[in-house]
């Protein structure tokens, strides 16, 4: 079953390649031999039944997974070229670069502005030395960037937890910029939000999809279709099929794939 | 017929009836339950109430302790709590954020728990002997405050560790998540978002710990509450004396004592502690306010 894209990509085109990734939890092997490459600078989606692996793929490139303390890695995993299971990686330097928003929206219970520098915080170098101009002008950018400046700009001391869902989403990834990450895992990020939010949200993920890679698991169908560009069908913890998203979703390759995206099952 | 449809049998009146006389049943337990706390406390005000005046809470024992104030007991106590509370706070917050925050769930861990469990669960009196034999004797800190205090603060030690731990498990986990995804430590993640969002219950956890440590007699019985002594103590390792074991003391072992006076000194025991309960109430309920989410 060979599951890779026609013409393999240039290396300096991927962004994530992944060789004989297999992952247990315990006993259980919830990923098989997963090889794949996501390209550089565009949005994949991750499609497939609920527990065919596609979250278990996306919390072991940023290493979350691991927090479980029960979970067996075996294989590759290169970020932009670079090992993320080498003894020498920091985790704190690799989830600088590998931003993750959660399928909930959790903004920490922290004021807008402080859910923003956050991070910010975390990795500068000097960061007892920043001025709160500099503040003012990382928060800016940052929700410009999410659409999201225009309605908080006026109340950045509130508490983050009382805007509403979408808002709170668009606040999340928000938080990720200013660390200038090369990768946003996205784990069903508008699951939890109503079809108008859902909207704005992936509207948002579509203007981003220019400065960063973005990897993005769904359950939604339709979603998949309008708002990534290439697409990877999971089953069982194996990949089926990844190939260009309006391919995927005309003539797919294996039976499997067309079952599931004609709602046979899932 | 559509009436009859819907009308009770025999069946939902007596199972009706059965959870009627239940509830009463549990009213009524409820009602005895409180009954000895308002005898209580209106026994106290009856006959200990004659006896509160600034000069009863200010002045010593006079006398032989058959007349007087009780101003040392009550500064003894203070001391005596303070001190128990700069080691047991710090200790058992450490000890539960390990526990909580980064401890892995292996036996050590659970053996750990397991530990904390029967501590709570030893009698004040053997803590008392525990106490006197590795403070007062071992550490050679002799009968002091210090010694006593020890004692306390070992005492209270498992109450501080589960209300903390308690309010740190309350902290949500995503935002544990959030944090740790975004590249921060485990002591980031806590100095920054779970700490802020566990001290309401912490702090209830320590007042319940103060209300507790005032009325406990026996632990400092033999470690550092004096008998009889009129003065102030001027440092951690003098004796003193202690509201709880004074009015041990003027009830059962001197002659004489005017009745008005054992229950002037346990009106004022109970007033700390009430007055420590509705701090704490007060204050939970300041810093929920204060909550974020």
């Amino acid at each position: 079953m060979d599951a890779r894209v026609d013409q393999a990509p240039a290396i300096e085109d991927v962004a994530i390649e992944t060789r004989n990734l297999n992952l247990w939890y315990g006993t259980f092997q919830a990923l098989f031999d997963v090889d794949l490459d996501i390209r550089r600078g565009m949005i994949t989606s991750l499609i497939g039944p609920s527990g065919c692996g596609k979250s278990t793929f996306l919390r072991s490139i940023n290493r979350i997974n691991e927090r479980l303390g029960y979970v067996t890695t075996e294989g590759t995993i290169n970020v932009l070229g670079n090992d993320v299971y080498r003894a020498s990686v920091n985790l704190t330097q690799l989830r600088k670069h590998v931003g993750m928003v959660f399928q909930r929206p959790n903004p920490l219970p922290l004021s807008i502005r402080d859910n923003i520098i956050f991070s910010y915080k975390l990795h500068a170098q000097d960061r007892n030395r920043l001025h709160r101009s500099e503040q003012d002008e990382i928060v800016e950018t940052a929700l410009r960037q999410v659409l999201l400046w225009d309605t908080v700009k006026d109340r950045l001391d509130n508490s983050a937890t009382q805007l509403s869902l979408e808002e709170q989403q668009k606040l999340c990834i928000a938080r990720l910029l200013p660390v200038q990450p090369s990768v946003l895992l996205m784990d069903e990020p508008c699951s939890a939000l109503d079809p108008a939010g859902t909207n704005a949200v992936e509207e948002l993920i579509w203007e981003l999809r220019e400065n960063y890679t973005i990897l993005i698991v769904t359950h939604n169908m339709a979603q998949a279709r309008r708002a990534s560009e290439e697409c990877i069908f999971m089953l069982l913890g194996k990949v089926v099929e990844h190939s260009r998203t309006d391919e995927m979703f005309v003539t797919p390759a294996q039976k499997e794939t067309a079952d599931y995206i004609e709602g046979r099952y899932g | 017929m559509a009436d009859s449809m819907f009308k009770a049998t025999q069946q939902n009146v007596s199972d009706e009836h059965r959870d009627f006389l239940v509830q009463l049943l549990f009213f009524g337990m409820t009602v005895l339950l409180i009954i000895p706390v308002i005898i209580i406390l209106c026994m106290l005000m009856w006959k200990g109430g004659p006896a509160i005046s600034w000069e009863f809470l200010f002045s010593e024992p006079t006398n032989g302790m058959t007349a007087g104030g009780i101003f040392p007991a009550l500064v003894g106590t203070v001391w005596l709590v303070t001190v128990a509370l700069l080691v047991s706070v710090p200790l058992g917050v450490a000890a539960a954020l390990y526990l909580s925050e980064y401890a892995p769930d292996n036996w050590l861990t659970r053996f750990i728990n397991l530990a904390i469990i029967n501590l709570a669960g030893v009698p004040s009196i053997v803590h008392a002997l525990f106490g006197v034999g590795a403070f007062v004797l071992f550490f050679e800190f002799g009968t002091s405050i210090l010694a006593a205090s020890l004692t306390l603060a070992i005492m209270t030690l498992p109450v501080v560790i589960v209300a903390t731990r308690e309010s740190l498990q309350a902290v949500p986990l995503a935002f544990r998540e959030a944090c740790w995804n975004m590249g921060a430590t485990r002591w980031q993640t806590i100095r920054r978002v779970v700490l802020p969002n566990a001290v309401s219950g912490i702090l209830t956890g320590v007042i319940l710990e103060v209300s507790r440590t005032t009325g406990e007699t026996a632990p400092i019985m033999f470690t550092g509450a004096a008998f009889f002594l009129p003065f102030l103590p001027e440092s951690v390792f003098d004796q003193t004396m202690a509201l709880s074991l004074h009015l041990f003391v003027v009830a059962t072992q001197v002659p004489n004592v005017p009745e008005h006076l054992p229950y002037g000194v346990a009106l004022v025991l109970i007033g700390m502690v009430l007055l420590m309960n509705a701090l704490s109430i007060g204050l939970r309920m300041y810093l929920r306010g204060q909550k974020k989410w």
